[in-house]
């Protein structure tokens, strides 16, 4: 039988790879906002996320910052959570083994006070069965040792490369800070150091004061702005590292529809992750995924790739 | 999901009763929880609002909740009226505990803190079990659910900062002058309000040796327990603290669980 004459729509083409880690689709949740995925089960099925990235894990437990950790700004989160987190090792034992029931990537997030803690963590992860990736947070700005120290220094940021590298077989992913002068210049060391790909952006420094009690509001005083705000920020320096550094980012910052997400596409973004919007809407992933989807199909677009990037070609 | 709201009124200046019908919500949910209330469709403000629940109706599959306008996200919910659609998460965190058949409960409440405790009194009076409730207030004008209470049996102690009704003063200095140190003429404490309050509350039933439960707040984000923003620091392991989340441990914690600063 013939098909001649008869258009035959196709679904587009989703996936994606990350450095070696296979994505069904370019949707993956941002660290620090999705748990450790059963939180989001009720609303969602994890199946079709393209990967889960889970909440950022050091190598001892981690109680976290006083209250408050999270205030609003306008179309912003400000928050300083403070790294909350169980530690590797129970995170291996009790957290990791749910995600083994999901056909989904698992990259897990990690953050250290010395480089000797993030090349110990990155040896614990690469044991540890059903981790696809690792992504180094070389970026957090709630902490007062490491986080985002390592990652505002582009040597220091190269060394963290070098040692997570060192001590896994596992696709590294760094994911960078956008609290320093030069994005490009911290790319490239971290390119250099061996790094598989990179995630940007994490949260700006940022802080609120009450003008009630004369206070900041957060109990930590500073923390970090995420949310639709810091969007046109995240979308400029995808668009600039894409220009100088050859390797696949992961965009984010502030989406929180299709629309935004195809923004970190075209300036660059090989995949996206969703933060703040799962806080608003859980179900905010799928409706990002469908709404790519549905674009590539109206404008007829065969493969996410062919838009990965397609706004330099108006650069200046 | 979206809910239609049955009705929306102004119970006090500043205070409203939002009644929605959700019947899947109004068959789970227990006293004590909360939804995640999407106030508008802005940016600004851009989260829910957690709300206790404060009534249910099993009958009509309605589920009622009661506010105070405090800011951007609550006004912006109390904009709306009969009729409109409004999106909601829930029924959300962990409960009260519910007493025993024969235990003397007291409830203790400040301002808007009534929200949740309706909601357990009302579970109370299907069970024909009496509570001794301390409502209290700034200012006798907001002084909510008083006669509803005591029409459904319960004992109504009345107090108010500016003396304008019942006892002046503080609900738990009322408290404290009610009920007999050292005797066993209260069995369990429920509580909810501000801060300050809660702190002092806890002070007076540990030192009573009274068990209890008290709803808390805090800032909140994802609501069901994946962002961490919402900590209650608690009583951990030894002699250390552990942050709680509010939604999912809380919003209701044992008395002797919480750390007060």
């Amino acid at each position: 039988m013939s098909n001649a004459g008869v258009k035959v729509k196709n679904r587009p083409n989703l996936s994606v790879n990350i450095g070696g880690i296979h994505m069904k689709n370019p949707v993956a949740t941002a660290s620090g906002t999705f748990g450790y995925g059963p939180e989001y089960a009720p609303y969602i099925d994890l199946n079709r996320l393209g990967a889960i990235v889970v909440k950022g894990t050091t190598l001892e437990p981690r109680a976290g910052n006083p209250a408050p950790r999270l205030v609003e700004t306008p179309a912003g989160i400000l928050n300083s959570i403070g790294l909350q987190n169980p530690g590797v090792d129970r995170f291996i034992e009790e957290y990791l083994p749910y995600l083994a029931g999901y056909d989904l990537p698992v990259i897990v997030n990690i953050a250290g006070d010395t480089v000797e803690h993030y090349a110990i963590l990155a040896g614990k992860l690469d044991r540890a069965h059903g981790v696809s990736g690792i992504e180094v947070n070389i970026s957090c700005p709630n902490v007062k040792k490491g986080g985002m120290q390592f990652g505002s220094d582009p040597v220091m940021a190269a060394e963290v490369t070098r040692a997570v590298k060192g001590n896994t077989e596992k696709p590294v992913i760094v994911k960078l800070s956008p609290n320093v002068t030069s994005i490009v210049a911290v790319a490239k060391k971290v390119a250099e150091a061996g790094a598989d790909a990179l995630s940007m952006i994490n949260t700006l420094l940022g802080m609120a004061i009450d003008i009630k009690t004369r206070r900041p509001v957060l109990g930590n005083v500073m923390g970090g702005l995420a949310g639709p705000s810091v969007r046109p920020v995240a979308v400029r320096a995808v668009w600039q590292v894409y220009r100088e550094v050859d390797l696949p980012i992961i965009g984010m910052g502030g989406i929180m529809a299709a629309g935004d997400a195809l923004e970190f596409v075209l300036a660059g973004a090989a995949a996206v992750a969703v933060g703040s919007a799962n806080f608003v809407n859980p179900c905010a992933t799928m409706d990002v995924l469908e709404g790519i989807e549905k674009y590539m199909i109206e404008n007829e677009i065969q493969d996410i790739s062919e838009l990965v990037g397609a706004a330099q070609r108006f650069s200046l | 999901m979206d809910a239609g709201i049955v009705k929306q009124q102004e119970v006090a200046e500043g205070y409203f009763r939002l009644t929605v019908f959700a019947p899947a919500v109004a068959v789970a949910a227990k006293p004590g929880q909360f939804l995640h209330m999407r106030c508008g469709d802005t940016l600004d403000p851009l989260l829910r609002r957690p709300i206790s629940i404060h009534a249910v109706n099993r009958d009509k599959g309605e589920v009622a909740l009661l506010y105070k306008v405090v800011g951007k996200g609550t006004a912006l919910l109390a904009q709306k009226g009969k009729g409109d659609q409004v999106n909601l998460l829930g029924p959300l965190g962990k409960g009260f505990t519910l007493p025993e058949r024969n235990e003397k409960v007291c409830v203790v409440a400040g301002g808007i803190g009534i929200a949740p405790l309706f909601c357990l009194l009302q579970e109370l009076t299907a069970r024909n079990h009496s509570a001794a409730v301390f409502l209290g207030a700034a200012t006798g004008s907001q002084l909510l659910c008083a006669g509803e209470m005591e029409r459904c049996g319960h004992i109504v102690h009345i107090a108010t900062d500016d003396g304008s009704a019942g006892f002046p003063g503080t609900v738990t200095g009322l408290f404290e002058k009610t009920i007999t140190p050292g005797s066993s003429s209260v069995d369990r404490v429920y509580a909810c309000g501000p801060r300050r309050m809660l702190k002092r509350l806890c002070e007076i039933i540990r030192l009573e040796g009274i068990p209890g439960e008290v709803s808390v707040e805090e800032r909140m984000g994802c609501g069901v327990g994946a962002c961490l923003s919402c900590a209650c620091k608690t009583r951990g392991e030894g002699n250390g603290v552990a942050y709680k989340r509010v939604c999912m441990e809380g919003p209701v914690f044992p008395v002797g669980e919480v750390v007060w600063e």
